[in-house]
């Protein structure tokens, strides 16, 4: 098997989440190459060899200078082609996601996605894949090559292999003109900002359900009853009401408390990765149906508007 | 401007896999995936009182035109469905694939898709069917303009949010954040009776069958099993007494 892990980075820095694939695929045995585009990706190919890269690809294109998906999917287009590669791995994210699915319609390749784990049978390469909600475990596999699988985020720790200087090759396509398409033309981080949500024993987090921003005082008079922070949901942060540096999932912070309380939401697998490891987890939503019962410790079936406020009280006359 | 929307019937309530075929059971009864909802508002939003024409596109059983339905309930002009036998089964290759077919065709200035099907959590397919369309993409919008000849879109990525422009045609996945999307009227269900309701097969779209569904698929299930059990989870409904049964909950955890 011929491995390329797409690593993805900001600034000066790998992605967690990619150098866990490549730590991944490291213990599947065989050179591991990997590929990273962008502005300072010929700066990371060191850092990339100490996780287990025997070769790193590098791009320094303008094309590649912004972190969007078109260009990229030429640059691994061609890398597959140049280095003979049957297998691509990804490590979900915004932009990842995007790159693989082009790249298997670019090469007619299988891609699998939302993989948890990966492995070895029999020399055949099967994917993890919950499914339904995590309701049930898929084994995937593939027909043809190259194989393309897109990892749920937090799927493996990165460690370092001890690997030395990898070989360095530089790769330069011919873009696609519809790659070029879409422009950065703004970007505004705003995570760093607010309350910190890591590091609090108990978080209570709102979405969609509490019906509306005025709401989110449920969650918080909960919060501050139980002495924990509030965190919330995707939706209702891009929906404007409450703020980005609250958000839980993978696109937002990840959390593992000893309690986490969820107040009218679905549970979806982006929100989930966010705080699946937390020690205790109870949820409150009308639905029965939910898929965040699939992971709940405590589950209610019911509405946050009658249960939060009569929970608040209680647990404040417990506390005296 | 033209402006088609992906919309995917999906089963309701808590879906199932076929332990025998190893694919989604979709003998029930289904819906118009949720997500979806958010495209079709987004297109009829952009419409506006504008000439401009709104045409959902879906891929899937006979019984997709319902779903089909109700967007044309939300306003939407005309119906495009491509159902064949030939097409059950299909991953995102194969689905890509008829999907473009059945897209080319209609000669959209914008393609909209919903952030994710509440059955695959894929959240993938638009950027293969750009690729195929030879189209710029961009996913996870939670704002959406169109300005002449281009796009712009404000989206929240891992690092914050981000503006991003693109000259049409283009391929714009929303988030479910963008909008709140209407309830059909009685007047809207009524009307949607009448307006252009299109199956079409992979003939039609000269998609030849060995391109599509297992046959033109890359992936495959290979074996079901059950999830890792939580321990002792804990599932109750609330009858009055949620809230007390909740602090017992609490209380034998040592969390209060
Ligand atoms: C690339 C990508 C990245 C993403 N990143 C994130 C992320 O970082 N974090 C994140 O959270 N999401 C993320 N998402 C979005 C995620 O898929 C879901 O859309 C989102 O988590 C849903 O939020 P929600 O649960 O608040 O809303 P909904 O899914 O709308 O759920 C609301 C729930 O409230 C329940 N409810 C309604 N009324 C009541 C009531 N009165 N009482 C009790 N329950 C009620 C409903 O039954 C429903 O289950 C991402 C998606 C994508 C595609
Ligand atoms: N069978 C289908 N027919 C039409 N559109 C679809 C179909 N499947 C998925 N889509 C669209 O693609 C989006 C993402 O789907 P997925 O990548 O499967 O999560 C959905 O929100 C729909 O807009």
């Amino acid at each position: 098997m011929a491995i390329l892990v797409f690593l993805e980075h900001r600034g000066t820095e790998l992605q967690k989440g990619s150098l866990g694939v490549l730590s991944r695929a490291t213990q599947l045995g065989g050179d591991v190459a990997a590929v990273v585009a962008g502005e300072g990706a010929r700066a990371l190919a060191s850092e990339a060899g100490k996780f287990g890269a025997a070769k790193v690809w590098v791009c320094e294109d303008e094309q590649v200078a912004q972190p969007l998906p078109g260009p990229r999917v030429d640059v691994l287009a061609q890398v597959v082609a140049e280095g003979g590669y049957d297998t691509v791995l990804f490590a979900n994210s915004v932009l990842a996601a995007d790159v693989a699915s082009g790249l298997a319609a670019r090469l007619d390749a299988g891609l699998n996605w939302d993989l948890v784990d990966v492995e070895l049978r029999g020399g055949e390469l099967v994917g993890k894949r919950p499914a339904l909600q995590d309701s049930v475990y898929a084994d995937v596999g593939w027909s043809g090559t190259p194989r393309l699988a897109l990892f749920r985020a937090g799927s493996f720790d990165a460690t370092a292999a001890g690997g030395g200087e990898p070989e360095v090759a530089e790769v330069s396509p011919s873009y696609a003109a519809h790659s070029a398409g879409a422009r950065l033309v703004g970007q505004d981080e705003e995570k760093g900002g607010g309350p910190s949500i890591e590091d609090a024993e108990i978080v209570v987090a709102g979405g969609r359900g509490l019906g509306g921003p005025e709401n989110f005082t449920l969650a918080e008079e909960l919060a501050n009853a139980l002495g924990g922070a509030v965190g919330a949901t995707r939706a209702v942060v891009d929906a404007g009401w409450y703020p980005y540096s609250a958000q839980i999932g993978q696109t937002g912070k990840t959390v593992s408390p000893k309690l986490y309380v969820a107040l009218g939401i679905s549970g979806a697998i982006q929100h989930k990765v966010g705080m699946q490891s937390s020690s205790v987890i109870v949820s409150i939503n009308k639905d029965a149906n939910a898929p965040i019962f699939e992971f709940s410790d405590l589950g209610v079936v019911g509405d946050v508007h009658e249960i939060v406020p009569k929970l608040t009280e209680l647990i404040r006359q417990r506390r005296g | 401007m033209r402006i088609a929307v992906c919309v995917k019937h999906v089963p309701e309530g808590a879906p199932r896999l076929d332990p025998s075929t190893k694919r989604l059971d979709r003998d029930g009864e289904g819906a118009l995936n949720h997500f979806d909802a958010n495209a079709v508002e987004e297109a009829l939003r952009l419409k506006g009182d504008s000439g401009s024409e709104v045409v959902a596109v879906s891929l899937g059983p006979a019984k997709a035109m319902d779903s089909l339905r109700k967007a044309l309930a939300m306003g939407a002009d005309r119906a495009v469905l491509v159902s064949d036998e030939a097409a059950a089964g299909s991953d995102l290759v194969a689905t890509s694939r008829v999907l473009a077919a059945a897209l080319a065709r209609e000669e959209p200035d914008l393609v909209l898709f919903g952030q994710q099907a509440s059955d695959s959590d894929g959240a993938v397919l638009w950027a293969a069917v750009a690729e195929r369309l030879g189209r710029p993409v961009v996913s996870q919008a939670m704002e959406l303009s169109v300005d002449g000849g281009s796009l712009r879109v404000k989206r929240q990525t891992e690092f914050g949010y981000d503006t991003i422009e693109a000259p049409l045609p283009a391929v714009v996945a929303v988030s479910d954040a963008i909008n709140e999307p209407r309830y059909p009227s009685l007047k809207g269900i009524m009307g949607a009776k009448k307006k252009p309701q299109d199956v079409v097969s992979l003939a039609d779209l000269g998609v030849d069958p060995g391109d599509a569904g297992e046959s033109g698929s890359r992936t495959t299930v290979l074996a079901l099993a059950e999830p890792p059990a939580r321990g002792g989870a804990r599932k109750i409904e609330d009858d009055g007494d949620a809230a007390r049964e909740i602090v017992e909950f609490l209380t034998e955890k040592r969390l209060v």
